[in-house]
């Protein structure tokens, strides 16, 4: 398996290199001047020049680009234009905050959707089937915007059990160890702080979790029937073993494969595609601080921002690969 | 299997270890920039203000800068040597306590208050002022933007206004200019050139604008980037009884509705960015109060007046009375705006009153586009603003409803949008035939806003018409250097008569940009820059 996962992290380097041409390219191609989104208004013409050059945006695309690559083997993926911060050095609480958030709603959508899911097929076409897939639809349909809103205004303002926005209350805010505020409140074992934090990650969790959830619960549900149909299933049941038994066990372990496959990349999704989430919510993650930096035309965080996005993506679904073969061991990797 | 199982889990427990590891270490880094953060607790006696805000800032060393966001919060961490008055552009006295200047314009002597502290303990004195202005002059427009285009340039150039800055005493600075700057005291009471502690600088470097020294009423705790900005009050403040709350906590909230649904359910004190939509749900909040930002910006449609037909003053006049402002003020800034008549807002000194604006006439403007050979109209295409901006809350729905008066007139209008930096890049290009934009005045002076939008010197910045007058350059530059505040005044009611004539824009709007709080915040008197100091501000 080592020589599986050498192979596949091999493969990696040409899919990074790839995409980190393909986002080149793209920021450069649209117009608009970093130099003058950086000085703004006021800058005179000597000044934006002046920033141009200094920036070393005044070379040819593929020299820049050459640079670029040179600074990622060396472990540098540029400093920001617009902080004039390294990347390195800036990136980690926006991601921090984002994975924080996107592992509390994929948890929610996993158990929520699977054992939707399983329950609908195991009771095809009751009633709590019919309920189940329709609320599953219009999950898939919402728009994040409008849910957020509302759910701010129904928890929040009416109802007043829950923040609208942020990550803790800032009038006690927590003590900043590892950037992920469920682990540093845990860290401080300041439980009312956790308390709160959990609080906050209701919300953006839920609105992150809607679409997830509402895709695994239909993948679970048409993968448990076609293993319910299967001759096995029907033989345990005959030995006398409890419904429960059969699905929770037996069937599901079958049926997890291709469930599992979505999970992975839905958790990759919602690592680069909650921006939404985090702007209604003032969620200070990756998503929003890549988002902005396209407004300031701020390149090297861009760029490393959605290169970061996209090795996790890939790791994520490496991960997934690999546990495919502690669920069902006939698979083998070679 | 039972080794490969092992092997799978091994994997999984390394990517968390690593996970971790990089947590911890990124962590580490930090530590030094985010300084001292260990003195919270027992927030239920403090009185802690939460100001929810749209963005979040570039950096707090406000030199570096040109964002709103970041002079919002370096206002309060920072004193500047002149202040601007409480909810005008009025000079008064700040650091400096006095001042003179020579009747040639040349020289201003500053007194400056004594027994000021920095936040670090460094002695606030002549020194200090003439290290921070050291350390601008040897800048460039890439390290310090507003130096030079405030002040012409740095060090040796010819057009640096500043020839050279002394301590003339212990607690008295000398300005010695090369000529006479109308608004040089205007330009000293602006957030960027706020006094800053010249050991701190000195040591920090470039870090200096993650951990900010100044003399003001607040101090620098922490920040937590996309978040929030906490500082503190400064126990040894140099104003008496100020500053009265202990703590402020700015929040980037970037969705308006969410900052608002904040605002209702009390986790936040204050929100600026309030749309005018949302206005009078906070008038019929018995919990909520409406502030009002006085108007310093205008909102307006520009044409650029080297692409035809709109090299044709008349066409761009006829434009001026085809768009029924009155109309667009009530519908889109549901009233909280006024008409504008000239580029400058009626709060500015040098403000012509007695210019009549082009009336709402849909006839007089068919009669004009007649006249310059367009019986019949011509297509165009309308740059919609993509973002909404206080000078423009909704640029889309303003750019429908001149769609429409211009059909009236015959003119069809193509509405294009594009994001935002594609925008303004595009129309300084002078791709644009017309478009939506408008301005917010930096220190209040006529000059930051005639000569800056509307000068040949600024084609392709920010005089995105592409409009050229000589006669026009030739009152602007001598307002420029006029010392008599009377002679000056006329210089720019001269300047707007010529640009009322030849109508490269259509002046459209002064908004009156909007902030909400709770009922308990007392004294809190918006800045029509858009920074206010809340030293005096307090919780009931």
């Amino acid at each position: 398996m080592l020589h599986y996962i050498g192979r596949r992290l091999l493969q990696l380097i040409p899919v990074l290199l790839g995409m980190t041409f393909i986002v080149f390219m793209i920021i450069r191609a649209i117009p608009g001047d970093p130099a003058q989104v950086i000085l703004g208004q006021q800058a005179s013409e000597e000044a934006i020049k002046a920033l141009r050059t200094n920036l070393g945006l005044d070379n040819p695309w593929y020299i820049q680009y050459f640079d670029y690559l040179k600074g990622l083997v060396t472990g540098d993926l540029g400093e920001s234009l617009r902080t004039r911060t390294p990347v390195v050095d800036e990136v980690w609480p926006y991601l921090a905050a984002t994975i924080e958030l996107s592992l509390f709603a994929i948890i929610i959508a996993v158990v929520i959707g699977i054992n939707a899911g399983i329950i609908s097929a195991w009771f095809q076409n009751s009633w709590f089937d019919y309920l189940a897939m329709i609320i599953a639809l219009i999950g898939v349909s919402m728009p994040i915007f409008w849910l957020g809103l509302m759910n701010q205004w129904i928890f929040s303002i009416e109802l007043g059990i829950l923040p609208t926005t942020g990550r803790e209350n800032v009038r006690d805010p927590v003590d900043v160890v590892t950037n992920f505020y469920v682990i540093d409140t845990l860290i401080a074992g300041n439980f009312d702080q956790l308390a709160t934090v959990l609080k906050h990650l209701v919300l953006p969790g839920t609105a992150l979790a809607t679409i997830p959830m509402a895709i695994i619960a239909r993948m679970t549900r048409s993968s448990m029937l076609e293993v319910m149909r299967s001759d096995y299933v029907r033989t345990a049941r005959s030995k006398g073993l409890s419904m429960f038994w059969v699905v929770y066990k037996h069937a599901l372990k079958n049926a997890i494969i291709p469930v599992l496959t979505i999970i992975g990349l839905q958790m990759g999704l919602l690592l680069g595609g909650a921006i939404l989430t985090e702007t209604i919510f003032g969620w200070p993650g990756i998503g929003r601080y890549i988002y902005e930096a396209i407004g300031f035309r701020d390149y090297p965080v861009i760029q490393s921002g959605i290169l970061i996005v996209a090795f996790i993506f890939v790791m994520i679904n490496l991960f997934v690969d690999l546990l495919y073969g502690l669920v069902d061991p006939r698979i083998k990797y070679d | 299997m039972g080794k490969k199982k092992f092997l799978s889990w091994a994997f999984l427990l390394l990517l968390l270890v690593s996970t971790a590891l990089y947590g911890c270490s990124s962590d580490n880094a930090s530590e030094n920039s985010e300084g001292e953060s260990g003195s919270e607790g027992d927030s239920a006696e403090q009185k802690v203000l939460i100001f929810g805000r749209g963005g979040d800032s570039v950096s707090l060393d406000p030199i570096t800068v040109t964002d709103g966001e970041s002079f919002k919060v370096t206002k309060n961490v920072f004193d500047t040597l002149v202040n601007f008055g409480e909810q005008d552009t009025e000079i008064e006295p700040a650091l400096a306590s006095e001042w003179t200047a020579s009747d040639d314009g040349l020289t201003y002597t500053l007194t400056l208050e004594e027994g000021v502290k920095f936040h670090d303990d460094t002695d606030f004195n002549a020194e200090a002022v003439v290290k921070n202005f050291e350390r601008w002059a040897a800048g460039d427009g890439e390290q310090y933007p507003y130096y030079g285009s405030m002040f012409g340039g740095y060090g040796d150039e010819e057009g640096h206004v500043i020839e050279s800055v002394e301590a003339t005493g212990d607690y008295e600075v000398t300005f010695t200019l090369k000529r006479p700057q109308a608004p040089f005291l205007k330009n000293l009471a602006m957030s960027p050139f706020a006094i800053a502690s010249p050991t701190a600088f000195e040591s920090a470097g470039d870090a200096f604008g993650d951990n900010p020294v100044g003399t003001g009423p607040f101090k620098f705790v922490e920040w937590k980037r996309n978040d929030t900005i906490t500082i503190e009050k400064f126990e040894d403040y140099w104003v008496e009884d100020e500053p009265k709350l202990d703590q402020v906590v700015f929040r980037a909230i970037p969705d308006n509705s969410a900052r608002l649904n904040a605002l209702l359910s009390g986790e936040i004190d204050l929100a600026d960015g309030i749309t005018p939509s949302d206005a009078s749900t906070i008038e019929g909040d018995e919990n909520l109060q409406l502030f009002e930002r006085p108007s310093m910006n205008v909102g307006y449609l520009g044409m650029t007046v080297t692409r035809e037909p709109f090299d044709d003053p008349k066409v761009r006049q006829a434009f001026n009375h085809a768009i029924d402002k009155q109309a667009l003020v009530d519908a889109f800034f549901e009233g909280r705006a006024e008409v504008a008549k000239n580029p400058i807002p009626p709060v500015i000194s040098g403000y012509n009153d007695s210019i009549e604006g082009y009336d709402y006439n849909p006839e007089r403007a068919k009669e004009l586009l007649a006249e310059a050979g367009f019986p019949d109209g011509f297509e165009m295409e309308l740059y919609a603003m993509p973002v909404p901006r206080p000078y423009m809350p909704d640029g889309q729905k303003v750019a429908e409803a001149i769609q429409k008066n211009l059909a009236d007139v015959g003119v069809t209008a193509e509405i294009v949008s594009f994001e935002w930096a594609t925008y303004l890049e595009k129309a300084a290009n002078g791709e644009a035939d017309a478009f939506l934009l408008g301005w917010t005045g930096d220190n209040g002076d006529a000059d930051n806003f005639l000569y800056a939008l509307l000068d040949q010197d600024n084609v392709g910045t920010n005089n995105y018409t592409y409009y050229e007058s000589q006669e026009l350059h030739d009152v602007l530059i001598q307002a420029q250097s006029e010392v008599d505040e009377d002679v000056r005044n006329d210089l720019y009611m001269q300047a707007q008569e010529i640009i009322h004539e030849d109508a490269p824009w259509v002046p459209l709007a002064h908004s009156t940009p909007l902030l909400a709080g709770g009922n308990n915040v007392v004294n809190f008197k918006a800045h029509p820059t858009g920074s206010d100091k809340l030293a005096s501000v307090d919780l009931e």
